[in-house]
């Protein structure tokens, strides 16, 4: 690990401008992933602003019928909050599928929105990765697992987002609230805070140098039954193989590609009356994989739609 | 020399008057060990702050190292030393044994600029710090002249060869007989490369004393570890002083030493003060050993009525060039089953990975998996009911060598099982049973492990207040032996457990093996058992040759030891009495045990059988345990707890090798895919439901003067075989490659038209 500097923030502006001003500093919230990354010297800030203590750990109603989760709120805590138990089942259930439950203690709303992407050779400081040396090459390409993107990839990289809870936060068309470095704020939709990985793998999100997210904003709870589902090699504390949120009509899928990814396909089928199979059939026509990773293709269309059919069941 | 006769006579612990032996005691260091006071060796308080020490290691499988460019690490903060091959102090070279009663020879680090496998260490960094230290090796900056390596095990059996010093068995005329059987089963089956990911990685802290080093480490085998840091440094094995008092795990992974031993001692020597160095969690998966993949052949050839007429068990497995070990995953199955006609060997790799060794049940967890399931498969075929089929090829005597068991309660372990489980309400019919989405389906497999006894001393001392004091150069890895070696000591002296105390894990201690194989309570405990024979013997002297004691003038053959107290009918006194008066100093005797002079003369095992009830997801392939249930039959059983945890922590590591555990070799790299607790994927608390064992009662008078055998090894072999059979009961896909994960088993149901 690389020497650095440490301040705890008590104001969030003044955390912003302190991030925005200098290219090495980052924000430090739970830490569950940005302290491993730093002991393997995959991130190697010179400073963090600690963020884990400003005023953003609470849990609001919106004027609209929705709720604002502060974006340090812990995991268990908004897992467990009785609203979000009782409005969005779908988010608590995929929260708890998560991790385990002392990095649930720690992990917070925003930083689980930004943890990054999970890869075997992210992790392996040996091999080359676009990510942490961009133009290296993707040492996953070609790999002998069969993890890794079927929607989206790039030929730089097939790393996919395995954060639980944004995928139920995509399927419940959630926004996140910033706060900029010019002292703005701003409302970005969950589905459209990362980013495919094209050529430049190493940007998850579209956020600017500095930019905080204070608060995830949910909408009213959709018409409908919400189910989430996830399947992982082992009962519990496992990254997912694929996920399923479903929210009234609105459908997403995790771990299969490099955001939690909108399953728009498949909505417009549903829309249009198509049963559960033929709205997963629709979506993974779109899929893409090497023979390594065809069998998430069938994996993710069997699951969405016994998911699809679950929330309506559960209507 | 002893027979296994000698054995047969009553003792205490076998007659067990206080009822200590067997009963579950709580463990003797448990209280330490949850409150997080045990010093495990990172933990250990040198006698002044240690400077720390990090490894470097290789990234390539196999070639030179051309050049290390240390500067920016040397002048990097905190920095004490920074060695690679160039400047590494001397030791002697690999393989050496100064003294030829060593028990293992030198074993040195950054010996050369050879790079034999990834992961391998080629520098190492001291620094006041362990964060200096880490960021300094991060500086290290090696130039490698890579060489093709061979490291890709499937596409490499064109160069597999017999092991050294060994044939394959054959008896009678297998090709004859499979030919000519009415019905056959021919299946191969693949264990892949798995990790041991022992919770406490390598670590060593050292420090000399003039020409005597300390070293506190975490090594299953004492003896092995102080010899071999001696032959390494040149210097008489009596200047090495090596503790290792806790290990948080070793499953066969810490048998050996490893460069933080080496490494340590050597730059406390240079530095002149303590070192101390701990493998990372990513260095433990390349730097230590892993148990190989393994591929075997099992063929079986049987008549109608289920007689095995042909058995044939083929593996080939790997290891590194320069570290020869074989997986002997066919020899569990020279003892299991009657065949007259019979073909076992293995064939091996040599390959350019990290060296493989042995790993929880080195044999019959990879081997096992084949033909437990094979059986399974003949009993399909012959429709027959699993442990019927097995029943019809019970042995009378060992099949292979036809010596007489000393007992063997196989079939009573099934029968026994099959009722306590619920073996009735399985259908024989696959894929029939479900629940909402889940296939649900019932296996069971047989377990055999050999069992044997090894050379070993212990010493026990009695004090003025009474207090017995056991000690012995034995490990405990986490198994219970400080607590059955304390409860062997309380019934052989007839004293309550407070009033004994076990040490152990010290190279000054009467030496005993270790911690391995399933030999550690048996041996170790044996050796306890002599000691404490011997401490009755001299008490017994003491007390009827001291005109002051009760019992004055004997007769000795009549004194009994109870409570504490030594007594011959009504005269009686207390040992804390005895010894207070006729020896304040205290008194200190050994003991020793071998193995019986005719104890090859029986086949001696330990046996099981597991039942595995597993739920299929339908919709993902994920399987999911329901319920396992084991039944074992391991001679006289020491601990009633202890031995549950031991043999059911068996079991879930059969759940891991059914369902999770493997590492991928990277053919592009020479290197594993996982390389933390994340990736690498052993059991957790959610995969572990309705989990149950049970021991019959036994005790194997050939075995040791005790009656016991180990459990260590036990609870895993056939018990991913049964989760295996449970899956195919469930959903009629026979899946052969382990772990079983949710690709394969989904491709299996998709390929069935679910």
């Amino acid at each position: 690990m690389r020497p650095f500097t440490y301040e705890r923030a008590t104001d969030a502006q003044a955390a912003v401008k302190a991030v925005a001003e200098n290219p090495g500093a980052r924000f430090l919230a739970g830490g569950t992933n940005l302290l491993d990354l730093m002991k393997l010297e995959i991130e190697a800030p010179t400073h963090l602003v600690d963020v884990g203590r400003l005023p953003f750990a609470g849990i609001e109603e919106t004027d609209e019928g929705g709720l604002r989760i502060g974006g340090a709120m812990t995991n268990a805590r908004l897992a467990a909050h009785p609203k979000v138990r009782e409005r969005y089942p779908v988010l608590t259930r995929a929260i708890l599928a998560g991790a385990s439950g002392q990095l649930r203690n720690k992990a917070t709303t925003a930083g689980n929105l930004l943890q990054r992407t999970r890869c075997d050779y992210f992790y392996d400081t040996t091999k080359p990765c676009n990510k942490r040396q961009p133009g290296s090459g993707c040492s996953a390409l070609g790999g002998p697992t069969g993890y890794g993107a079927i929607f989206g990839a790039s030929e730089a990289c097939i790393a996919t987002h395995t954060s639980d809870m944004a995928v139920a936060m995509t399927a419940l068309d959630a926004s996140v609230e910033t706060m900029t470095p010019d002292g703005g704020v701003r409302t970005i939709k969950v589905e459209a805070l990362h980013l495919l990985p094209e050529a430049t793998p190493q940007v998850e999100t579209q956020l600017a140098a500095g930019e905080l997210i204070t608060a995830v904003v949910l909408p009213p709870p959709p018409l409908g039954g919400q189910a989430y589902a996830k399947v992982r090699d082992r009962a519990s504390y496992a990254h997912g193989l694929a996920m399923v949120a479903v929210a009234g009509g609105r459908v997403a899928f995790g771990a299969v590609a490099h955001k939690p990814w909108r399953a728009a396909q498949a909505e417009a089928a549903l829309a249009a009356g198509a049963s559960p199979a033929e709205a997963a059939a629709a979506e993974m026509a779109g899929a893409d994989a090497d023979d390594r990773r065809t069998h998430k293709i069938a994996l993710v269309r069997r699951l969405a739609a016994a998911t699809i059919e679950d929330a309506g069941s559960a209507r | 020399m002893t027979s296994v006769a000698d054995w047969a006579e009553p003792n205490p612990v076998t007659e067990n008057r206080s009822g200590v032996i067997g009963k579950g005691v709580d463990r003797y260091e448990g209280a330490l060990k949850v409150s997080g006071t045990a010093p495990y060796a990172y933990d250990t308080v040198a006698p002044s702050p240690p400077a720390i020490g990090v490894l470097v290691t290789a990234s390539i499988p196999r070639g030179r190292v051309t050049s290390v460019d240390v500067a920016a690490a040397e002048a990097a903060p905190g920095v004490q030393l920074v060695w690679s091959h160039l400047n590494a102090p001397k030791q002697a070279p690999r393989g050496a044994r100064a003294n030829p009663r060593s028990q293992r020879a030198s074993n040195p680090a950054l010996a050369s600029d050879r790079v034999e496998y990834f992961g391998q260490t080629i520098a190492f960094v001291v620094a006041d710090t362990f964060e200096n230290a880490r960021a300094a090796a991060d500086l290290v900056k090696v130039e490698y002249a890579p060489e093709p390596a061979v490291v890709d095990f499937l596409a490499s059996f064109d160069q597999a060869t017999l092991p050294p010093d060994e044939e394959d068995v054959h008896i009678g005329d297998f090709p004859g007989a499979y030919g000519a059987a009415p019905v056959t089963i021919d299946e191969t089956y693949f264990s892949p490369l798995q990790n041991h990911v022992q919770m406490e990685p390598c670590a060593t802290v050292a420090w000399w004393e003039g020409d005597k080093v300390t070293v506190h480490t975490s090594i299953q085998m004492v003896k092995g570890g102080q010899h071999a840091l001696a032959e390494t440094l040149a210097i008489p094995s009596t200047d090495v002083h090596l503790l290792t008092r806790y290990i948080g795990g070793g499953f066969g992974g810490k048998g050996q030493p490893y460069d933080d031993l080496i490494l340590s001692a050597l730059a406390a020597r240079a530095l002149g003060r303590p070192v101390k160095v701990a493998y990372t969690r990513q260095q433990m998966f390349h730097g230590t050993i892993h148990r190989p993949a393994v591929s075997m052949r099992v063929r079986l050839g049987a008549e109608p009525n289920g007689r095995l007429t042909a058995f044939a068990v083929e593996a080939v497995t790997h290891c590194a060039r320069a570290a020869t070990f074989t997986e002997h995953a066919a020899n569990f199955s020279r003892n299991l089953y009657a065949a007259p006609n019979r073909l076992t060997g293995h064939r091996l790799v040599r390959m350019d990975l990290p060296h493989a060794g042995p790993m929880r049940a080195p044999g019959e967890a990879p081997g096992m998996l084949s033909l437990e399931c094979a059986m399974d498969e003949l009993a399909e075929k012959l429709g027959l009911d699993p442990i019927e089929l097995r029943i019809r090829n019970e042995p009378d005597i060992d099949p292979e060598t036809g010596k007489p068991f000393s007992i063997r309660q196989l079939v009573r372990c099934m029968t026994e099982g099959a009722q306590r489980f619920g073996w009735e309400r399985r259908n024989p019919v696959p894929g029939q049973v479900r629940d909402g989405r889940w296939m649900v389906g019932m296996g069971m497999a047989a377990a055999i492990r050999g069992n044997f006894l090894l050379p070993a001393k212990a010493g026990v001392r009695i004090d003025a207040d009474g207090t017995i004091t056991l000690r012995q150069g034995m490990t405990d890895i986490g198994t219970g032996t400080y607590t059955i070696l304390a409860q062997i000591t309380a019934e052989t002296m007839g004293v309550p457990l407070s009033q004994v105390k076990v040490e152990i894990g010290d190279s000054d201690f009467p030496p005993a093996p270790g911690s391995g194989g399933q030999f550690g309570a048996a041996t170790a405990g044996s050796a306890a058992f002599e000691a404490g024979m011997n401490l009755r013997r001299a008490l017994t002297e003491l007390a009827v040759g001291d005109p002051n004691s009760p019992l004055y003038g004997g007769p000795a053959e009549y004194v009994t030891f109870e409570n504490g107290v030594i007594a011959i009918e009504n005269r009686s006194e207390t040992l804390a009495a005895l010894v207070a008066r006729a020896a304040p100093d205290g008194v200190y005797v050994e003991g020793s045990i071998a193995p019986a002079a005719d104890a090859r003369d029986y086949s001696q095992h330990t046996y099981g059988a597991h039942f595995a009830e597993v739920g299929v997801n339908m919709v993902t392939g994920e399987v999911r345990m329901r319920k396992m249930f084991g039944v074992f039959a391991a001679g006289r059983i020491l601990n009633a707890k202890t031995a549950k945890s031991q043999i059911t922590g068996g079991m879930i590591w059969g759940v891991g090798t059914a369902l999770t555990e493997s590492n991928a070799v990277d053919p592009r790299f020479g290197s594993f895919v996982a390389q933390d607790m994340a990736e690498y994927l052993a059991p957790v608390h959610a995969d572990i439901v309705d989990l149950d064992a049970m021991f019959l009662d036994e005790a194997d008078d050939k075995a040791n003067p005790m009656g016991i055998k180990g459990v260590g090894e036990l609870g895993i072999a056939g018990a991913g075989a049964a989760i295996a059979n449970a899956i195919y009961n469930a959903t009629g896909v026979r899946l052969r490659d382990y772990p079983m994960t949710p690709d394969k088993v989904l491709a299996g149901l998709m390929a069935k038209g679910l």
